[in-house]
């Protein structure tokens, strides 16, 4: 028997249930329920069916987590969940459930913040965090790079994007081209038969005017638009798009951003690892490409397994157990849901 | 020990029913603060009243109607509670609950409506007999569709005097009369599923559109 903490962690910040179980390091159960499907004929996260489904998904996806785990809720040691920020009434479903889960097992509450948790989880997967390291997250919610020193007190912003997300400019990309919702792993897998540098997309934010006051900021939006008028033009002129050139070329403006600046602001801040999470970390090229970039550079980078990049309750789960470990001081049961809630704010 | 809550209105509602009668009631303080505030009123009830969750032996949770992001702390709450302590968890409609307070408080004697706030200035109505229940609704519309001389307990009357005159008291759910209510089983005991209403606001994508801006 070890004595390292045993955490359950609650995820509901968007369209996945996560229930995830850890003891210390190591991972006993990841449950998931989804609600993309329901979503994907909207084209989007659509928020009231996205609180619905949690709703329905909660008690079943914390039983399957317990019963993967092979463990009684009973001998859990404290309950950790996301409290933002995400979407407000997403974020209310697990918090309650999970203030319910430490009112009936007389367990600590550790309401916690979704980004930190993206960096925790490469704990289970890769032992104990650099520290310091640099963090870039990367999903449909966020894009940010991130100086960690200690991922139990606190997270030092250094940029973020100022207008898309990387997932999102993803999913918009993969509309324009005829591909389904969520956009991230059909461009991935269109992509791999395309050519790369068959389309000259701009990259964002990196003129040199640009590097004075958003050095380590992102921009997707423009080169979102970029691929639009591409599309329309060959469509005016009658020409029948290549699906997977466009994606390619795309996918590589946008890994080549990323890596890019992760790189630089890892070089500034004399860092010398680099940690990918989010679910468009779970991106073949990003991983190639930033892998190959670093050594380069003498830089380590660790990337979790793509699903433990994606939403799911293990990270959370992961935080928690850091902080239990660490002596952190639990959330009050008051505790609110926070959808803006600061990534300065570690443990709410 | 029944442990019963509501939050289908604007502010949550707990109690403690040891069997007998209620033993405890309590109301949160501010409108729309569910989330933060139900788990420290059960906390207190408990607390305050010497006893520990092992005490508890069945949960009583409002369904709703009312307003969807409250509801779903409700429930999920019952739940999660009733999962973790393996005791039974049951659901009654919450205007159930305002009719039989109106009924056996002598509010009412014939028959009535009970109305609630569904805001978007919309109610969730429903009517009752003489001895309290149900015979339609509940449902969701605008009061001028629904304007009525009849008696109407619930927040519905405060709101909208000119198309339901009569009001009367409750004017809102009360845990303790909720936790009565699954005692004595006055009302059609539920799962604790969520009485919604209305479907979710989502629009269906069409085919795609041009992201471009007009030239
Ligand atoms: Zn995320």
């Amino acid at each position: 028997m070890s004595d390292e903490p045993l955490v359950l962690g609650i995820e509901t910040s968007c369209d996945e249930t996560g229930v995830g179980i850890v003891r210390g390091h190591t991972l006993l159960a990841d449950a998931v329920a989804s609600s993309v499907e329901e979503h994907a004929r909207f084209g989007g996260v659509v928020p009231e069916v996205a609180s619905r489904a949690h709703l329905e998904a909660m008690v079943p996806t914390i039983e399957r987590a317990c019963e993967t785990a092979g463990v009684s809720l009973r001998d859990i040691d404290a309950i950790a969940v996301t409290s933002g920020p995400g979407l407000a009434g997403a974020l209310l479903v697990g918090v309650a459930s999970a203030k319910a889960l430490s009112i009936g097992l007389g367990k600590p509450l550790y309401g916690v913040n979704h980004l930190a948790a993206h960096v925790a989880v490469d704990q289970l997967e890769h032992g104990p965090l650099p520290e310091p390291c640099l963090a870039m997250l990367v999903s449909g919610g966020h894009s940010s790079l991130l100086k960690v020193e200690d991922v139990t007190v606190g997270v030092d912003p250094l940029g973020s994007t100022i207008d898309d997300a990387a997932g999102e400019a993803f999913d918009k990309v993969a509309r324009l081209l005829g591909l389904p919702f969520p956009g991230g792993p059909h461009i991935d897998r269109a992509a791999a038969s395309g050519n790369s540098v068959a389309i000259d997309f701009p990259r964002g934010l990196t003129a040199r005017k640009d590097l004075e006051r958003h050095r380590f900021d992102f921009s997707f939006s423009g080169l979102k638009t970029a691929v639009a008028r591409w599309v329309e033009a060959q469509q005016r002129d009658g020409i029948t798009i290549d699906v997977a050139d466009v994606a390619a070329s795309f996918q590589e403006a946008v890994c080549d951003v990323l890596t890019r600046k992760a790189l630089d602001a890892a070089q500034f801040h004399g860092i010398e690892d680099i940690l990918i999470g989010g679910g468009v970390a779970a991106n073949s090229r990003l991983r190639a490409m930033a892998t190959e970039r670093a050594e380069a550079r003498g830089i380590r980078v660790r990337v979790p397994r793509p699903g433990l990049c994606t939403d799911n309750g293990a990270m959370v789960a992961a935080l928690g157990a850091e902080l239990v470990k660490r002596g952190r001081a639990p959330s009050a049961l008051d505790l609110p849901a926070d959808s803006s809630q600061p990534i300065t704010t570690v443990v709410a | 020990m029944l442990l019963s809550f509501d939050t289908a209105t604007s502010l949550v509602t707990a109690a403690l029913h040891d069997g007998q009668d209620v033993v405890d009631e309590r109301l949160s303080e501010r409108p729309m603060k569910h989330g933060e505030h139900l788990a420290p009123l059960i906390e207190a009830l408990l607390t305050d009243n010497g006893l520990v969750r092992q005490d508890l032996t069945a949960i009583a949770v409002g369904v709703g109607p009312g307003p969807f992001t409250g509801l779903r702390v409700g429930l999920v709450t019952a739940r999660t509670l009733a999962h973790v302590l393996e005791i039974p968890v049951y659901g009654v409609c919450t205007l159930d609950v305002v009719a039989i307070e109106a009924i056996d408080t002598g509010a009412v004697t014939g028959d009535f409506l009970v109305a609630t706030d569904a805001r978007r200035k919309e109610v969730y109505l429903a009517a009752y007999d003489d001895r309290g229940r149900r015979t339609d609704g509940p449902v969701v519309a605008r009061p001028a569709d629904l304007a009525s001389d009849l008696p109407v307990a619930g927040e519905g009357a405060l709101l909208y005097p000119e198309h339901f005159p009569r009001g009367v008291a409750p004017t809102r759910p009360s845990a303790g009369w909720l936790a009565r209510v699954v005692a004595e089983e006055r009302a059609e005991l539920l799962d604790p599923e969520p009485l919604y209403l209305r479907r979710p606001d989502a629009v269906v994508s069409g085919p795609r559109k041009p992201v471009l801006p007009p030239a």
